[in-house]
């Protein structure tokens, strides 16, 4: 790990699978620990016993019932398909792994 | 040196639902590519999930049935990572407040025969958490296509303990889950179907150390034999790289039925950083006590205490329960039938012995069979009662029963194949077959007693099967005895 | 029906359908005639498709001469932030990667607006996915300002505020994830309203930050707004977050409401950084409700000041996860460059994403990654939690908060691009209303010596829109802002 306020940019474009180009890359390194370092201020509170926060609003137990109806046709669901073959979508080949 | 193996088991089953587990398009196997889908499904822009009751509930029935504990809440959890069969690039999961925790499982070990019950153990278990399936991908020479027909499929994620040692033991332990699960009508547990699917861990150790060795990671065990030969053939490949004074690395490995080993897919350093967090757009589930109370009482006794049970209600042999148990089907026919029978033990004879046979030779399933409970105990009856004899039951009773489904009261009576009622009659034809045979009856004189059994073939064959047997034997002794 | 129709309220254009002095065919062509007009200078719109709004008047006017509207929007044009689904409509989110996106299925506010009869008129620009202040983060085309068309219309919503402000469109829908419909709302001088978290479903509304975004309506009236609200607002069972209670009929809370409320006025939101004309018109919308008899009270929510770090990393990384789908698999752009699939994501993300996108997918997975969740994505949570109960806090004892919608007025285009954190720091008066799940207003409360509009934002306890919107309606009308109209100035 480096410094408190950088960010190892390759290894998360890699997480995001995003292709970064050099000038991106040092771009984002500059300005993302510039905000790094803003939020540095979070560890000022003393969260202790706090519950996090997940949703705005808490509800509980919001189910569907299992009852099932007709999807979208197959031509419907792979209309804005960039590439497909026999109702599926077409990818260059992965690599098992 | 001797080596130790120690095995954890990750087993997605598929819960049985009509729909999937985050939209209502139906669940179904073998349909055409990409039928079963809708926006929710394909992770179109802007779609929401919201949760299948059911695929909940029959995963809290599933951590019941796994003596596990089912916590008062549970989320669900986004752990996020790209493959093309993923439509969102995340899989909604559960990670750190999975719906069952711990837990075990009771497992049978194969015995010395098939006639004699093997060793039970019970395996340890970590947790079982619910998630979505993805869709399939069909590899091509150049490329690959994906189906997301299976995208959405509700999956119960069931992880052991490194628990187990042989894959002796992990094939009764697959055996046993889908035994249980079977029972709770929770899962189909078809594998060829993909709604059991295995994943493997397994390391080996010097006899008696206490810390694990190197993790291997194995995929694609596709059948529940195929966890037993590809842990096996990975036991022996780990052992003799060791022996062989290597070292082992932490990978995942594909195991390869056709070829009969494991290779390499991946290793430790290009594993997955999930980024796990809860899912924002689905609510935590709360299981209150009624809840829990309602899901409890609809639980099935579980497999192994039926077995236990039909030991001592019936007195069942071990023979018999090993048919009867792994089908709860067949369990509740028996049970109707030895509710009616004199003889529940006799009852278990039939359907098993007989009834199972006939079915198999005809092609028909349990639900398909003309013979109901009701007649099989009528038959064990008929017999107990003297009313006919075991062979003429076997012989003449039962096929007709099977065939149409007639009463066996009936076709005795039809048929005529009830017992001499008269001890005179008897008595009569006993002794010309005595005097007619003064060559067996000598021999049995002379101490060879199964010698009777002639006497006691020429009987029945006289009164055309309807002598009673038990009366026979007593009557010819008695007779013999006389001559001597 | 006299002459500046695309200036008239919904609530006015409700009642010319009704008496038949327009018609909708007639209401729907002058609007469009007006994007015709304008649209060049403004650049609201990313897309309409004036047959199939022409189809859809048609179709309202006969409904009507057979005496059979469907509901209240009956012939009524609206206009869709282009992040809300429409079957069988572009859906781009302004964004390459969605480019070519036709959407196979209807958001469920699209049903609801389908349902009350609605003309729905086109897509609205904003900034990709959400993703930005100022619609300058469109791929396609920035929004400019109506007042002052060097200047930029605000964001993400740009389109869906300066159209309505513009008279394109009497009422839009936008989102509001961090500010998004209150901030342009303020730059444009009209209305926005972001509702209740879980008030309006959010089917069908491209995600960029889950537990944040919602849809609200944008007006050139306070009751234009109640009127839309009233129209999408309610439990959907497609949304697991929507909050199962009855809707309230705003317009008539709206009659029978007339205050006095007891108001507070949040300290923290009066600090440094707050453009000095600003701070002067938002006391006197302040001295105004004094004047009137209502009690104002100071009120203090002390984690104020944590709110954008909290939100950065909260929307940061749920984007980072809502926005893995677009990969180049399924729908949307695709590289041609790639040599295996592997590769097509790298290349058809960093092909389809623009600047800011890439920028908050990259915080977000940062701080979401092995090492740093609890430092950053579990303690934002936390002090998110500590944020939610100031405000409940608040409420206890005030009926709503008075404070202003951004700290400056509309900025001149390309002024902000290049320093991300002064953007992020901008939303400082909005974003907390997302933290809370809570509802807020803006509405226009003067103009600057440029003659730029001003928002005053009021936000209310959670499902207090009806008293919300009473106590915007009552300044409003008491002062004649919603009377201005821009007249875009025809490029040099
Ligand atoms: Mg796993
Ligand atoms: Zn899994």
């Amino acid at each position: 790990m480096s410094g408190p306020h950088s960010i190892d940019i390759d290894y998360v474009a890699q997480l995001a699978r995003l292709e970064l180009t050099a000038k991106e890359r040092e771009r984002f390194s500059g300005q993302l620990g510039d905000i790094l370092q803003h939020f540095a201020q979070l560890n000022e509170v003393d969260v202790s016993g706090v519950e996090p926060m997940a949703h705005a609003f808490p509800v509980e137990n919001v189910f569907r019932e299992d009852k099932s109806e007709p999807g979208l046709p197959p031509e419907k669901a792979l209309e804005n398909a960039p590439r497909k073959r026999n109702n599926m979508v077409l990818v260059p080949k992965v690599v098992e792994g | 040196m001797e080596y130790e193996a120690v095995i954890g088991l990750e087993v997605h089953v598929q819960v049985k639902t009509e729909s999937k587990i985050f939209s209502s398009v139906g669940v179904g196997f073998g349909a055409q590519p990409n039928s079963l889908t809708d926006p929710v499904v394909l992770g179109l822009p802007g779609v929401l999930p919201v949760i299948n009751r059911e695929a909940v509930e029959k995963s809290i029935k599933v951590g019941m049935l796994l003596n596990g504990s089912i916590p008062r809440v549970t989320k669900w959890d986004r752990k996020n990572y790209f493959y093309p069969d993923s439509p969102k690039n995340y899989q909604i999961s559960q990670f750190d407040r999975p719906i069952c925790s711990g837990g075990e499982l009771e497992i049978e070990l194969k015995g010395p025969s098939r006639n004699v019950m093997g060793e039970h153990k019970t395996i340890a278990l970590t947790r079982a958490h619910l998630e979505e399936d993805v869709g399939k991908l069909i590899h091509l020479e150049q490329e690959s296509l994906v189906d997301f027909n299976r995208a959405g499929t509700p999956l119960l994620e069931i992880v052991s303990e490194p628990d187990m040692h042989t894959p002796e033991e992990a094939y009764a332990y697959l055996t046993a889950l889908k035994m249980l699960l079977i029972y709770g009508e929770v899962s189909h547990c078809d594998m060829e179907k993909g709604q059991m699917r295995c994943d493997a861990n397994v390391s080996v150790r010097p006899a008696g150390q206490k810390k694990l060795g190197v993790k291997v990671e194995i995929k694609n065990l596709n059948s529940i034999s195929g966890v037993r030969n590809g842990l096996a053939y990975e036991i022996e490949r780990q052992i003799q790289v060791l022996l062989g004074g290597g070292t082992l690395v932490q990978e995942t490995r594909g195991w390869d039925a056709a070829k009969g080993m494991t290779y390499h897919l991946r290793s430790k350093e290009e594993s997955h950083d999930y980024r796990y967090f809860p899912d924002p757009d689905l609510m935590p589930v709360r299981i209150d006590r009624r809840w829990r109370e309602r899901l409890r009482a609809s639980l099935p006794e579980k497999p192994f205490d039926r077995q236990r049970r039909y030991f001592d209600q019936y007195s069942l042999p071990y023979t018999l329960t090993s048919v009867l148990i792994p089908d709860p089907e067949l369990c509740h026919f028996f049970e109707e039938a030895a509710k009616r029978a004199k003889l529940p033990r006799q009852a278990a004879n039939w359907i098993v012995n007989n009834l199972l046979g006939e079915l198999g030779k005809a092609g028909l399933t349990l639900s398909e069979s003309k013979v109901n409970p009701a007649k099989i105990a009528q038959l064990v009856n008929l017999i107990e009662e003297g009313v006919i004899s075991k062979n003429l039951a076997k012989e003449r009773v039962f096929p007709e029963m099977f065939k149409t489904g007639e009463n066996p009261a009936a076709i005795v009576q039809a048929k005529d194949l009830g017992l001499s009622e008269s001890a005179e009659e008897l008595e009569k034809i006993c002794s010309e077959i005595v005097q007619a045979n003064p060559d067996t009856v000598a021999e049995v004189l002379s101490g060879n007693k199964k010698a009777i059994n002639f006497l006691k073939g020429r009987v029945m064959r006289a009164t055309r099967g309807k002598a009673n047997p038990a009366l026979v034997g007593p009557l010819l002794e008695k007779l013999i005895a006389e001559k001597g | 029906m006299p002459g500046e129709i695309h200036f008239q309220t919904l609530a006015q254009l409700q009642e010319a359908l009704a008496s038949k002095s327009v018609s909708s065919v007639e209401l729907t062509r002058r609007h469009l005639d007006r994007i015709e007009a304008v649209d060049g200078r403004v650049q609201a719109f990313n897309s309409w498709d004036e047959e199939d709004c022409l189809r859809q008047a048609e179709a309202s006017d006969e409904r009507r001469a057979a005496g059979k509207i469907k509901g209240p929007l009956d012939g009524i044009p609206v206009g869709l932030k282009d992040v809300i689904a429409v079957k069988d409509q572009p859906l781009t989110c302004s964004s390459r990667m969605l480019e070519r996106f036709v959407s196979p299925y209807d958001a469920t506010v699209t049903s609801r607006l389908k349902n009350a009869g609605a003309v729905l008129l086109g897509r609205l620009n904003m900034d990709e996915f959400a993703m930005g202040s100022s619609t300058e983060n469109s791929a396609f085309k920035t929004t400019f300002n109506p007042w002052d068309t060097s200047r930029v219309a605000g964001g993400s919503s740009g389109g869906s505020a300066a159209a309505v402000a513009v008279g394109e469109l009497p009422v839009s829908l936008g989102s509001d994830t961090g500010g998004s419909i209150r901030q342009p709302a303020s730059f444009c001088g009209v209305v926005g309203l972001k509702p209740t978290y879980g008030l309006v479903s959010r089917f069908g509304l491209v995600a960029f930050a889950s537990s944040l975004d919602q849809i609200g309506p944008f007006a050139r009236t306070v009751g234009d707004a109640g009127r839309l609200l009233q129209v999408i607002a309610g439990h959907d069972p497609r949304d697991s977050t929507s909050i199962d209670t009855a809707t309230p009929d705003y317009s008539k809370a709206l009659a029978e409401k007339k205050g006095p409320w007891k108001l507070g006025i949040p300290r923290e939101y009066f600090a440094e950084g707050l453009d000095p004309e600003v701070k002067e018109a938002i006391q006197a919308a302040i001295d105004w409700y004094a004047d009137r008899g209502c009690e104002m009270v100071e009120v203090s929510l002390p984690h104020m000041h944590l709110a954008i770090s909290v939100y950065y990393i909260v929307a940061t990384a749920e984007a980072s996860s809502n926005l893995a789908r677009y990969d180049g698999v399924r729908y949307t752009h695709r590289s041609d460059r790639a040599e295996d699939v592997v590769d097509l994501y790298f290349k058809s993300r960093a092909e389809g994403f623009g600047e800011e996108v890439k920028r908050r997918i990259i915080l977000g997975s940062y701080v979401l990654s092995s090492g740093y969740y609890d430092a950053y994505y579990l303690r934002a949570q936390k002090i998110r939690a500590l944020i939610r109960q100031d405000f409940s806090k608040a409420f206890a004892e005030v009926d709503g908060l008075l404070t202003p919608t951004s700290p400056f007025v509309s900025f001149k285009a390309g002024e902000k691009t290049r320093d991300p954190l002064a953007m992020y720091l901008s939303d400082i008066y909005t974003i907390s209303a997302n933290l809370a799940g809570i509802p807020g207003i803006s509405l226009p409360c003067g103009f600057n010596s440029q003659g730029l509009p001003i928002g005053l934002q009021i936000l209310g306890e959670p499902l207090g829109e009806a008293n919300l919107l009473a106590i915007a309606q009552s300044f409003e009308r008491a002062h004649d802002f919603i009377d201005r109209h821009p007249n875009p100035s025809p490029p040099d």
